[in-house]
This record gives C-alpha cells, sequence and structure tokens, in this order.
C-alpha cells in the first residue's frame, strides 16, 4: 500500500499547475448564482473558500464557515454528471447530398478534465451510471469518452449536509475507490493540509515534483475521526430493507395520491440527481434544409411527453409521474442494473420546490404499505 | 324425427352437461330448419318466439339504417346459438338475422319453452344460465367492439 | 472517421469507432406501396451490400433525413434478408415521411433490436397466431417461419382482426395461406357493409373457432393493449398456460438500446427486454394503471 502523503494548503497552486501541466482543465467547485456549484476554475482562489451550505427540503442556503476551508460545503447544486453525460449533446450531421444523405459523426470531446473534489455519493452515482452507459449491451461512446478523460480527485465528506442520506445506501461518505487521488481535509489554528491518498498511476503523476510530506500517525488518525464523524451525523435515513419487494407491493398505495397533491413535476428532482439518464431526441434542419442535425437532451420521467405513445400519454397523472420516479430510482432500477438507482445526496429533497422527501415518502409507504390493499395481495406474499 | 335430433343435440356445447329429462324436453321442442343464403331466419320487431343452434354455415345479424342501410354488428356460426329475445317481454327482435350462406340450424320453440320453464324452475336455471354466458360473452364482445381499438 | 485521441494523454481512452449504436446505416428504398388505406409495407436494400439478418419479433429505428426517427417492426421473411421489409402505418410526421421516398432513395437504419417471438419454445406444441390491425405485420415474420419449418409444429392457426374489411393486411397473402391444409387462416372485422361475406367480431370471437389443444399451445399476439388483454384471458380461460403467451407490447421509444429511458414497463425496457414479453411477466403490470 502506498504511504499517504501531505499536502500542505499553500502547495494548492502547484498542485493546479502540475493539473494544467498534466493537460487537464480542471472543474471544481466554486460560488456561482448564490450556490456551490462545479465549473471550471483556474486557480484555488476561485473554490469556495471559508464557505458552507445549509440544506433542507426545498432550502439552500450559503453560510460562512470559521476557518478556510476549501471544501468545507455538502453536496454541490448539480453534480458531475453534466460532464459526463452531457445536458445537450449533438449525435450526429447529415447532409443532403446527390448520393443521398451523408452522415458525419462528430468530434468527440476529448478535453481531459480533472474533477476536483468528488464526494463518495457522486463516484456511486458514476460507477452507476457506468453500469447503464459502459457495461450494458450498448455503450454510450459520448460518456464512455468523457469518463475516461476525467481525472477523479476525490474528497472526503467531513460533514454530512440536512438532506443527506449516503450512509442509507452504502454509498458513503467515506471515499473507498473510485479515484485517482483522495484529499482529506485537515484544518486548525495551525495548519491547513490536505491527506492524499494516491489511487491510481495516473494519480501518481500529476504528484510527481510537488515535494509532499509523508502523513504521520496523528494526521491520520485526525482524518479518520472526521471521517467517522461525518458518517454520524447524517441528515436523513432511508430503510432500505426489502425496498423492491415494499414499493412492488404498494403501487396502488394512498400515499401516492398525496405525493401528487404537492409534486409540482417540475422535473427538478430529475435534473439534480446525480443518476437519472433518461433523454429524448430533436431533429434540427438548416432553412435551406441541406443539413440536419440529430440532437439528445436530457429527459424527464416527470414530464407528459416522456410516455407519449401515438395520440396519448401512458402516465398521464402527477401521481403516476412520481410513482414511476422513486419506483423506478428505488426498486425496479434493482432489476434492471442490479443496484438502487438512489445515492443518497439528497440533492433531489433539497432542489425541491415543495420539498418532497423521498426518504419521507418512502418510510410513509413503510409505516402503512402492508396494511393497505395492495392489487399484490397480502403481506408476505 | 325427434330420434334423430336427440344425439345431434346432445352434442352441442349450448346444451352440453343438460340431463336427460331435460334434454328430452327441449327435442321435444326442437325441429330442424335450412336457409338459404340471403334469407332471413328473423326480423326486427316481429315476434320473438323460439332461438336458433346454428349447424352449419353462417349468419350475419344486422341492422337496416336509412341512410347507410344494412349494417352487420356480428356474424354467427357453428355451434353458435342466435336469439334472446324470446326470454325477455314484449318479445320482440331487436335485429335482422340473415343467413350469408347455405345454412343449416335446429330452432327451438320459445313459447313453448317459456311454459315448460314456468312449471320446472330446475329446467328455467339450466336455461337462464346458458343464456347468460351467451350474452355475457357477447357483451364483452360489443365493449370491446365499442372501444375501436384499431383506429389509432 | 479517424480523430486524434490516441494522443491526447495516458491510457484509459478510447476510439471513437463507427459502431456507434446511435449512428444509422443507410439502405436503400427499393420499392414502397400500399398496403391498405392508411399503411404502406417498403423494401429496403443496404447500400454497403452488409444484409440484416434478424429474428422474427425483432425492429429496427427508421431515420428520415431531417424529420426524425421511429421504431417499426420488421414485417418480411427472416429466412430471406436481402430485403429488408417493414410495414408501417402512416400516423406521425416519420411515417408519413417514409412514404413520400422513391425508389432509390436513401433512409437510415438502426437494428435489428429487441427480443424475437420465442418460436423454438413452440415447437412441439401447436401454435395460436393472435393479431389485431397493424399488429399483423410484426407476426408475420414469425408465420413465414412457421411455415417454414412446419413439421415442427402441430396444429397452426392464425387468426387476424382489423377494423373494417379494406384494413386488412397482406389480404393475397392470407387468401393464399388459407389455401393450405396446414393452416387454418380465420379472419373478423369489427365492422362491415353486407358485401363482406367473412366474418364481424371481435378478434376472440375466433378462438371458440379453432382446433388447439390448450395445455401444449404456445400463442403469439400483436395488437392494440386492450385487444390483447382479451385475448390473454380467453386464451387463459381456455387452459393455455400463462408462460405460454406471447405478447408485443409498444411504448415511447427514443433510442432503442435501453439507453434513453423512456419505453419503461415496470422493470422491463420494452426496446431490449421486449417488444415481446412473455404474459407471465407483464400480467401483474398489465392489470395496473400508468404503469
Amino acid at each position: 500500500m502506498e504511504p499517504k502523503l501531505v499536502l500542505d494548503r499553500h502547495q494548492f497552486d502547484t498542485f493546479f499547475e502540475s493539473l494544467h501541466k498534466h493537460g487537464y482543465e480542471i472543474i471544481g467547485p466554486t460560488l456561482l448564482d448564490g450556490a456551490v456549484v462545479y465549473a471550471p476554475v483556474d486557480s484555488p482562489d476561485e473554490l469556495p473558500v471559508g464557505w458552507t451550505d445549509e440544506q433542507q427540503g426545498g432550502v439552500y442556503r450559503l453560510k460562512r464557515r470559521g476557518d478556510q476551508a476549501l471544501f468545507g460545503y455538502s453536496a454541490a447544486a448539480h453534480s458531475w454528471k453534466k460532464f459526463l453525460f452531457l445536458p445537450t449533446l449533438k449525435l450526429f450531421e447529415a447532409y443532403r447530398t446527390s448520393g443521398g444523405p451523408e452522415i458525419r459523426h462528430p468530434q468527440p470531446d476529448v478535453r481531459r478534465r480533472a474533477f476536483l473534489g468528488v464526494r463518495a455519493c457522486e463516484i456511486a452515482s458514476m460507477e452507476i451510471q457506468d453500469r447503464i452507459l459502459i457495461h450494458g449491451t450498448f455503450q454510450d461512446t459520448a460518456y464512455v469518452q468523457a469518463r475516461n478523460a476525467a481525472l477523479i480527485v476525490a474528497v472526503q465528506c467531513l460533514q454530512s449536509g440536512g438532506t443527506c442520506f449516503c450512509r442509507s445506501m452504502n454509498t458513503g461518505p467515506e471515499v473507498t475507490r473510485g479515484y485517482d487521488l483522495l484529499l482529506t481535509e485537515i484544518t486548525g489554528p495551525q495548519k491547513h493540509v490536505f491527506i492524499v491518498d494516491v489511487g491510481t498511476d495516473r494519480g501518481a503523476g500529476i504528484l510527481e515534483g510537488i515535494a509532499l510530506a509523508k502523513a504521520d500517525e496523528a494526521d491520520l488518525k485526525h482524518a479518520g475521526d472526521l471521517v467517522d464523524e461525518a458518517a454520524a451525523h447524517m441528515g436523513r435515513v432511508l430503510d432500505q430493507n426489502g425496498i423492491k419487494e415494499l414499493l412492488y407491493r404498494n403501487y396502488e398505495h394512498p400515499r401516492w395520491e398525496e405525493v401528487a397533491k404537492r409534486c409540482l413535476t417540475c422535473t427538478n428532482c430529475t435534473i439534480v440527481c446525480p443518476t437519472c439518464f433518461c433523454t429524448t431526441i430533436e431533429d434540427v434542419t438548416d432553412l435551406p434544409g441541406g443539413k440536419a442535425e440529430r440532437w439528445r437532451r436530457w429527459d424527464s420521467c416527470f414530464t407528459l411527453d416522456h410516455s407519449y405513445l401515438h395520440g396519448g400519454c401512458v402516465r398521464c397523472s402527477g401521481l403516476s409521474r412520481y410513482r414511476q420516479w422513486m419506483t423506478h430510482k428505488l426498486a425496479t432500477w434493482i432489476d434492471q442494473f442490479g443496484t438502487s438507482g438512489c445515492v443518497g445526496c439528497g440533492r433531489c429533497i433539497t432542489w425541491c420546490p415543495v420539498g418532497i422527501d423521498i426518504t419521507e415518502e418512502t418510510a410513509a409507504i413503510r409505516s402503512s404499505g402492508d396494511a393497505s390493499s395492495s392489487i399484490f395481495g397480502k403481506k408476505g406474499e | 324425427m325427434h330420434q334423430t335430433l336427440e344425439p345431434i343435440m346432445a352434442e352441442q356445447p349450448f346444451l352440453k352437461g343438460l340431463d336427460a329429462e331435460h334434454l328430452q324436453l327441449l327435442v321435444g321442442c326442437a325441429s330442424n330448419v335450412r336457409y338459404e343464403a340471403g334469407q332471413y331466419l328473423l326480423r326486427e320487431s316481429e315476434e320473438a318466439n323460439q332461438f336458433y343452434i346454428i349447424r352449419h354455415g353462417r349468419v350475419a345479424i344486422e341492422v337496416y339504417t336509412p341512410n347507410r342501410g344494412p349494417i352487420v354488428i356480428e356474424t354467427l356460426g357453428e355451434g353458435d346459438v342466435l336469439g334472446w329475445s324470446w326470454l325477455v317481454p314484449p318479445y320482440n327482435w331487436r335485429f335482422d338475422a340473415r343467413a350469408i350462406e347455405l345454412t343449416r340450424a335446429i330452432v327451438l320453440d320459445g313459447k313453448c319453452l317459456r311454459g315448460k320453464c314456468e312449471q320446472d324452475y330446475q329446467l328455467g336455471y339450466e336455461l337462464l344460465s346458458r343464456f347468460l354466458q351467451i350474452i355475457e360473452r357477447r357483451l364483452q364482445a360489443t365493449r370491446l367492439q365499442l372501444l375501436d381499438v384499431y383506429k389509432d | 472517421m479517424k480523430t486524434d485521441i490516441g494522443t491526447a494523454g495516458p491510457g484509459r481512452q478510447t476510439e471513437p469507432t463507427l459502431d456507434d449504436p446511435i449512428l444509422p446505416r443507410m439502405f436503400q428504398v427499393r420499392r414502397i406501396f400500399s398496403e391498405t388505406a392508411d399503411s404502406f409495407s417498403c423494401e429496403l436494400q443496404p447500400s454497403d451490400g452488409e444484409v440484416m439478418h434478424f429474428s422474427p419479433g425483432q425492429f429496427n429505428m427508421l431515420y428520415v433525413f431531417g424529420v426524425g426517427e421511429i421504431p417499426i417492426s420488421i414485417s418480411g421473411n427472416p429466412d430471406k434478408p436481402k430485403l429488408l421489409v417493414h410495414t408501417i402505418r402512416s400516423v406521425g410526421p416519420a411515417s408519413k415521411a417514409i412514404r413520400r421516398l422513391k425508389r432509390g432513395d436513401l433512409i437510415g437504419v438502426r437494428g435489428p433490436y429487441g427480443t424475437g417471438w420465442p418460436v423454438k419454445g413452440a415447437e412441439g406444441n401447436d401454435v395460436v397466431i393472435v393479431a389485431g390491425g397493424i399488429g399483423l405485420a410484426p407476426l408475420r415474420p414469425l408465420i413465414y417461419r412457421v411455415l417454414a419449418e412446419r413439421e415442427k409444429y402441430g396444429r397452426v392457426a392464425l387468426l387476424v382482426g382489423a377494423r373494417t374489411p379494406g384494413d386488412i393486411l397482406f389480404q393475397r397473402q392470407l387468401e393464399r395461406w388459407r389455401g393450405r391444409l396446414d393452416i387454418d387462416v380465420l379472419v373478423t372485422v369489427d365492422k362491415a357493409p353486407r358485401s363482406w361475406r367473412g366474418n364481424v367480431g371481435v378478434v376472440t370471437s375466433l378462438i371458440p373457432k379453432i382446433r388447439f389443444d390448450p395445455a401444449t399451445t404456445t400463442a403469439f399476439v400483436c395488437g392494440p393493449e386492450v385487444m390483447m388483454r382479451f385475448t390473454a384471458m380467453e386464451l387463459e380461460v381456455r387452459g393455455v398456460p400463462t408462460s405460454n403467451l406471447h405478447f408485443s407490447l409498444e411504448r415511447n421509444m427514443k433510442c432503442g438500446i435501453g439507453l434513453c429511458g423512456h419505453c419503461q414497463l415496470g422493470p422491463y425496457f420494452i426496446c431490449k427486454d421486449g417488444p415481446v414479453l412473455g404474459l407471465d411477466k407483464i400480467k401483474k403490470l398489465m392489470a395496473l394503471r400508468e404503469i
């Protein structure tokens, strides 16, 4: 096992320089529109130095920390999905020629990107999308390229957000795999350092030429304690026990009607969700009609169009659309991909305009589910 | 004549399982009929005093509309039972029934059977439950037809 | 298409290739002809000469330049793959655009996708094929296959329902098949003028008219979902095992390869787990609303 290293806060500029030197564009946390978002950053000054956030159902607020931590916030507004699984993607161009339409594949975006500040739940969500978009029968070529070109610089979550429940989903808060480099940030009156784990040769390459000390026992213990602390303060809990069967039994639970009264079918939850992967297709042509383009863009199961079938939609009511989303995320996903579709990042709760909470909805169905009449019959069937 | 109809009637799916005594009663009310293509078996608003078990051929149930002429609602064939208006007052046919091709059938005298059912509730129950199944199937089929499922 | 991705950096990059499943192959239109007032067939040949082999029941995504892409089941003979045949109802912009194509025009094709009819599993059994409306199109490859290997099956019956006599697909072919002694072909329509000498009534009313041994019967059904539900009920009542009833289902499809999320029905993606699914898998789901 590689010895753990210490990167001093003062070396962060050098770290950035090394990433740039290796050809990486750095995508990291920064303040934008009153939230921490992931965006291109050129220097450590652009990171949310000394900021944290407060998150609750339908609530997001930036707050000052008492220190100068770089990664002292919880889940950012958007996940990394928007860089790996692009919100809009040109699939191809077609040109009208004398010999009929000619199809041209667009030049793939092969920019190498370093994702700085990736959390455990976010690594888990990438692994879930990998299962769907890489390891299925068919591959999403653009995703494969973006994923391979991404360097993962993870950070340990040292505080849980108000809507977090990664511990319930077994996806965090501790980062244990899936990174090139892993940072644990330690802030104190005397020092501000990052314990560095090296996950891959690619990660090790970035550190070459930066003079790093070896981490001592005290640092390692301190880092470990901080991670444990985060695990002990999860904002939410979601009981996964038998959840697939629970939801399969309760397609007709009255709770769906209750949640449907509040749900605006605005699609926010699917957009911020790091695993939602629905897309739709748009065909556009130029005015003379000589060139056509085929675009793919994110779609949401909350739209009427999503289930459109000549002349109508299959899921017309808001009830059926919320049910589809939640049942897919927590239950049918398991049948489809061998894993839950939820990593417990809490974004769908925070960014729901009316604060609908997937953990609360699940608990409500669990508490009364099997007593209510289900078309699949009795409990335990 | 009656000796020859009994084995034929005993084989009809509609009468399957009827006990010998009741079958004998029905045979007493039954006779063979034959219709050439185009001939009507029964006509709308006429008195309904019989029903048919079709042995061969095909019969169209039709309704006549002034602007579109006769419309075929359903066709019946071998083994199918035609006619239940004889069971329901005022005992008038609501549709036309016309042989599309040469059709042979057993016709049963409903007037006679109505009387026998009044005297023998067991027979009445046996007959009505058989008719109920036919009515139920036709109603389901009609509902599906009404949906016009192939339209879009 | 060559790109310089290989020089971009270390290790894990993959070369983008032309077998990106989202890129259509070009096919040439050989013939387009009307089947009924609102449906037509198109015969395609691959521009690159490489024929498309398929299993009965599979579908393709057909792309018309600048208009869009639609999933269409293959309706041709699986043992004669040189001609790729689709039978389409003109209902939307893409299908109407395909109808307007001329001989020699190019059309994009992706596929074949989806599960086919489990025809092997029906060997030794009686076979009942029930088609409603355009649902006969995805069943036709199955009929070709069963007739080509006729000795492998017991009794074979084809029941066809349509809206009116003019809406019956493949009429001449149905008549030819009816002339054979080894398949029962029965046709019925929902509405007919008196000039129609055939059956009038729903397709389920044909089931009592055919002979089959329910316990060893495999049924293949395609048509509007309500029609399939009624047919399933009727066949089950007669004793056909639930696991021997196979449906071809329809849901909104954008990608055809299980990546876009649209065509879900419970745990299934209709495009890759279907479109053909056994009733034992979908019976409970079909009883639910808005799934």
